[in-house]
C-alpha cells in the first residue's frame, strides 16, 4: 500500500488537493453572494435616502407632509433610550458576569444558571416587550416612557453583556490571578486592579455589539407603546428653578429610528418611502459608528496585553 | 530505638526555625495528598523539597502561603505554626498569611503592567500611596533581585519586553519588595536556560540574609548545589529532612537513597 512510485504519490496528493480546492472555490462562491446581496440591499437605501438627507431632515418633526418631515425626535428617541439601556445593562451585566465568574460557587445551581443566561439571549424580542408591558408599564406604572423602554432594552441585551463579561474574565490566566492573591490581595483588589482592567476590551466590545442589536429593536418597543408620531422632544434635564436638574423626560413618551422607518415605510407615497430610505442609513451609520468604535477600543486596549 | 536516636541528635542541632510544620495532613476532595508531615523550616536557611512527580512537595509548599483556599474542596488538617501562631486554622485569614508570606511561581508571571508597577503591587495591594517610599522600596527589590541596573532606565516599560529570566527575577523583586519572612520558590528556574537558572540560583543564595526560602525543585543537582536543608517526599509522606548534605551522602532511610541515586523517580 505504501510503498508508491513517485508518481502515484504525486496522483494521490492531487485527488486529495481537488478536493480542497473545491471547497475553497465553493466557500468564496458563497462569501461573495452574501455580501453581494447585503451590499446591494445597503447601497440601494443609500441611493433612494441620500437625496432627503440634509440638516432639516435631522431637525425637522415629522409631518403629513413628506417633504418637510424629519428624523428629529427619532434620533434623539434613540440617543436617549440608548443612554438608559446603557445606565442599566452595563453595571448589571458586567456585575454579574464577574460575580458568577469569581464569586459565585461551581455546581448545579451555576451550571443552570449558566444555560438559562444563553437560553435568555436566544428568547423573541417581543417576548421581552409583553414582559415589560405587564410589569413596567402596567404594574410599576412606568407608562409608555423612555425609562420603560431603556429598561425593557436593557433586559433584551443583559445576557449578551453577562455572556461577554464572563468570556472576557476566564481568559485571563489563572497564573495572574494567583500571581495576585499571592500578594495578599483581596478578591475585590484582585478583580479591580487585575481582571477588570484585562478584560476591558473584550467586555467593551461585547457591550457595543449589544448595544448595535438593541438600537435596531423594533418589536418590543410597538409592544410597550413607543409612538409612532411624535412632534415634541423630551423635557429638557436642566431647568433653570432650583434643583436645576429634571428628571422628567424619563416619563416622556418617545420614539425612535426603526419605528419611525417602520411608520413611513407603511404609508402610501412613495415619498415617504424616500424618508424611510434616509433614515434607515442614517441608522446603518450609527451602528456602522458603533461597531468601528468597538474595534478601535479592542485594539486600543489589548495592545500590550498578551501573555 | 534508631529512631529516637535521631529525633535526639536532630533536636540538639536544631538551629533556629521560622516555621514548624505539624502533624500536617492535606486532601483535595477525598485525595488524601498530605500524610502526617512533620519537619521544621530553619530561619535564613534554604530548604529544599523534593521527590518524584505527584509526591506533593507542591501541595506541601502552596500550603504555606494558604494557595489552596483558592479553590473549593480543599481541606487542611493539622498546623504550620510561625511566631506560634497556625497559619492554616480557618480562624487566620489567608490574605494575612500571604502578606508575611510570599510566591515565585514556576513560569514567570507578571502582571502585563510596567515594570514598576509589578514590583510596586505588593505595597499597594496595602494602600499605601507615599510615592517617594515606594520609589526607594521599588528599587530596593529591584537591587536585591539583580535587576536594577538592567532596568533602571526603563522602569515605566511593559514588563513583558523583559527575558524570560529577567521576568523571574522582576516576580522575585515583586515577591520580596514588602520584606515577608518566608519565600516560596515553586520550582523557579524550570521555564529557563541553564544561564538565567544559575542567576537565579545565585540570587536566591544572596537572599538568606533577608528571608527564609523555601524551594521546590525538580532537580537534585540544583537542590544539592545551594539548598542548606533538604526534605524528600513520596507518596505524600515526609520521608527525610536533613541538612542537605547528610540527605545526599548519608540519607538514613533507602528510598532517599533510590531517589538520589536516580532509581526512583
Amino acid at each position: 500500500m505504501t510503498n508508491w512510485s513517485i508518481e502515484e504519490l504525486r496522483e494521490n496528493i492531487k485527488r486529495r488537493q481537488i478536493v480542497s480546492q473545491i471547497f475553497a472555490i465553493l466557500g468564496l462562491l458563497l462569501i461573495f453572494f452574501a455580501l453581494f446581496t447585503l451590499l446591494a440591499l445597503t447601497v440601494k437605501m443609500f441611493i433612494d435616502g441620500l437625496p432627503r438627507l440634509s440638516w432639516k431632515f435631522f431637525f425637522s418633526f415629522p409631518s403629513r407632509k413628506p417633504e418637510e418631515a424629519g428624523i428629529f425626535a427619532a434620533w434623539v428617541g434613540t440617543a436617549v433610550v440608548m443612554m438608559m439601556t446603557a445606565v442599566f445593562a452595563i453595571p448589571i451585566g458586567v456585575a454579574s458576569g464577574i460575580y458568577l465568574e469569581e464569586y459565585g460557587k461551581k455546581g448545579w445551581l451555576a451550571a443552570l444558571i449558566e444555560v438559562n443566561i444563553s437560553n435568555l439571549a436566544g428568547v423573541p424580542s417581543i417576548i421581552y416587550g409583553l414582559l415589560a408591558l405587564g410589569l413596567f408599564v402596567q404594574d410599576w406604572n412606568l407608562g409608555e416612557s423612555i425609562l420603560t423602554a431603556g429598561l425593557t432594552l436593557s433586559l433584551l441585551i443583559l445576557p449578551v453583556i453577562v455572556v461577554a463579561t464572563r468570556e472576557a474574565i476566564r481568559a485571563i490566566p489563572n497564573s495572574l490571578r494567583e500571581a495576585a492573591y499571592a500578594l495578599g490581595a483581596s478578591k475585590w483588589q484582585v478583580i479591580w486592579d487585575h481582571l477588570l482592567p484585562y478584560s476591558l476590551g473584550s467586555i467593551l466590545t461585547g457591550i457595543i455589539v449589544a448595544l448595535s442589536r438593541a438600537i435596531g429593536e423594533t418589536a418590543p418597543l410597538i409592544t410597550i407603546g413607543a409612538l409612532t408620531f411624535i412632534a415634541f422632544l423630551p423635557d429638557p434635564p436642566f431647568t433653570s428653578q432650583f434643583p436645576y436638574i429634571s428628571f422628567a423626560w424619563l416619563k416622556s413618551p418617545f420614539t425612535v429610528m426603526p419605528i419611525q422607518m417602520f411608520n413611513w415605510v407603511s404609508r402610501p407615497q412613495a415619498a415617504f418611502q424616500a424618508n424611510a430610505a434616509a433614515a434607515g442609513a442614517v441608522l446603518v451609520v450609527m451602528t456602522l459608528l458603533m461597531n468601528g468604535l468597538a474595534i478601535y477600543l479592542r485594539y486600543r486596549l489589548r495592545k500590550g496585553l498578551k501573555w | 530505638m534508631v529512631e529516637q536516636e535521631q529525633s535526639q541528635s536532630m533536636v540538639s542541632e536544631r538551629p533556629p526555625v521560622v516555621a514548624e510544620v505539624v502533624d500536617l495532613n492535606f486532601f483535595y476532595g477525598d485525595f488524601h495528598a498530605l500524610k502526617n508531615i512533620n519537619f521544621y523550616i530553619p530561619a535564613n536557611k534554604v530548604t529544599a523539597l523534593i521527590g518524584p512527580s505527584g509526591c506533593g512537595k507542591t501541595t506541601l509548599l502552596r500550603c504555606f502561603n494558604r494557595m489552596h483556599d483558592l479553590y473549593p474542596g480543599n481541606r487542611y488538617e493539622g498546623g504550620i505554626l510561625v511566631n506560634g501562631e497556625n497559619i492554616i486554622s480557618p480562624k487566620v485569614d489567608p490574605i494575612e498569611v500571604r502578606m508575611r508570606i510570599s510566591m515565585v511561581f514556576q513560569k514567570p508571571n507578571p502582571f502585563p503592567k510596567s515594570i514598576y508597577e509589578n514590583v510596586a503591587y505588593g505595597l499597594r495591594v496595602r494602600g499605601i500611596r507615599d510615592k517617594s517610599l515606594i520609589d526607594q522600596k521599588v528599587e530596593e527589590a529591584l537591587r536585591g533581585a539583580a535587576l536594577w541596573d538592567e532596568v533602571k532606565d526603563r522602569l515605566h516599560e511593559s514588563a513583558y519586553a523583559l527575558s524570560g529570566g529577567q521576568q523571574q527575577r522582576l516576580c522575585i523583586a515583586r515577591a520580596i519588595v514588602t520584606d515577608p519572612d518566608i519565600v516560596l520558590f515553586d520550582e523557579p528556574t524550570s521555564a529557563l536556560d541553564p544561564i538565567a537558572t544559575r542567576s537565579i540560583e545565585e540570587l536566591m543564595v544572596s537572599l538568606k540574609e533577608r528571608v527564609t526560602i523555601i524551594i521546590v525543585t525538580h532537580s537534585m543537582q540544583q537542590a544539592a548545589r545551594f539548598s542548606d536543608y533538604t526534605a524528600f517526599m513520596y507518596m505524600g509522606e515526609l520521608i527525610e529532612f536533613n541538612d542537605t548534605k547528610t540527605v545526599f551522602n548519608n540519607a538514613s532511610h533507602p528510598q532517599t537513597q533510590e531517589y538520589i541515586s536516580g532509581k526512583i523517580g
